[in-house]
């Protein structure tokens, strides 16, 4: 983790706030850019997601961390609210790491 | 998370705080989770305290923990701090006055504070809801940050399963955006995406080239309305 990081990184999405809200302002965007920045979330939370439960580093492994985030994933889906869903994937995947 | 809409000022103010809360203690996983991810306790503040949008920061934090390079980590983060702009588009309207208060108000432009304001229905909610919640959110994330942190250089993620923290809090945050079948099929694609390509290419890049799924918002929809306003959303700032 560099300083480096952590100020761009500010800049940016300070950046990203800003332009919206004060530059931009009421204008409106095209439809399809406004349709395609609505799935930003939907296609980049789920790469994490994946990218978090079942690798390490470059190497695609499945271990403890799968069953907790599958337990997450039916709470979520449930609409539990977030700390269950967090709650549920520490305590799953501590336990199935235990017991391996 | 689903956002009844209040007619009070109070019950606003009420909803508001209570979501405040629960990405307050969120705010203590990212910070254990930025320090064992090779951060310094005043890097997980300086980042909760400045960038301040979750799933950003979330990101850059897990691809520097998996080796990744800045720039990877930049770019990914970066992506999903764009959508605040989208939201920031959105809450120009009622989000008016003097350009320091723009400028302050800009900050506080997140998923959580974007969705309770628009649950409202008259602008004068609209604003208690943006301010009181982004406000809200503000002070615990940062404090959560700060505890988070101080507690994770005390202890081993992986023997509490802190591991999988962060995967559950994105799921947690994605949901809502799965729930329309455009939402579905681009996390689906993204997630493919990404699979494929952990075990060819540097850390970071399976991330950004997930972003490629956001094509899927090109063709016209019939009668769904793919607004990112309409989500109430149940993470992170």
């Amino acid at each position: 983790m560099t300083w480096t990081l952590v100020l761009v990184l500010a800049a940016g999405a300070y950046a990203c706030k800003v332009t919206g809200l004060v530059l931009i302002g009421s204008r409106r965007l095209p439809p399809v850019v406004t349709r395609c920045l609505a799935l930003v979330p939907a296609a980049l939370i789920s790469a994490l997601i994946v990218k978090d439960t079942f690798s390490t580093g470059t190497e695609l492994v499945l271990d403890a961390r799968a069953a907790g985030v599958a337990a997450a994933g039916i709470a979520a889906w449930r609409r539990a609210p977030l700390i269950v869903v967090i709650l549920v994937a520490v305590v799953v995947t501590a336990l199935v790491r235990r017991a391996a | 998370m689903p956002v009844r809409t209040p007619g009070h000022d109070r019950d606003v103010v009420n909803a508001s705080l209570l979501l405040g809360v629960a990405v307050g203690v969120f705010g203590l996983t990212f910070g254990v989770g930025a320090v064992s991810a090779g951060a310094s306790v005043a890097q997980a503040c300086a980042m909760s305290l400045l960038v301040f949008t979750g799933a950003s920061q979330l990101s850059a934090v897990s691809v520097i923990a998996a080796g990744g390079s800045v720039a990877s980590a930049l770019g990914g983060a970066m992506i999903l701090a764009a959508r605040n702009g989208v939201y920031g588009l959105a809450m120009a309207p009622i989000l008016t006055g003097s350009l320091p208060r723009r400028l302050l108000a800009a900050q506080l432009v997140i998923d959580e504070s974007t969705a309770m304001a628009t649950a409202q229905r008259d602008p004068d909610h609209q604003r208690t809801a943006f301010w009181v919640t982004g406000g809200t959110i503000f002070v615990l994330w940062n404090l959560g940050t700060l505890l988070g942190a101080l507690a994770g250089t005390a202890i081993d993620p992986e023997t509490y399963g802190l591991d999988a923290a962060f995967p559950a809090a994105y799921l947690a945050m994605v949901v809502p955006h799965l729930r329309h079948r455009t939402g579905l099929l681009a996390g689906l694609t993204g997630a493919a995406i990404c699979l494929v390509l952990v075990p060819f290419t540097p850390v970071g890049v399976p991330i950004l080239c997930a972003s490629a799924a956001i094509l899927l918002g090109i063709p016209q929809p019939r009668a769904e309305a793919d607004s990112p306003l309409q989500e109430g959303t149940a993470g992170v700032p």
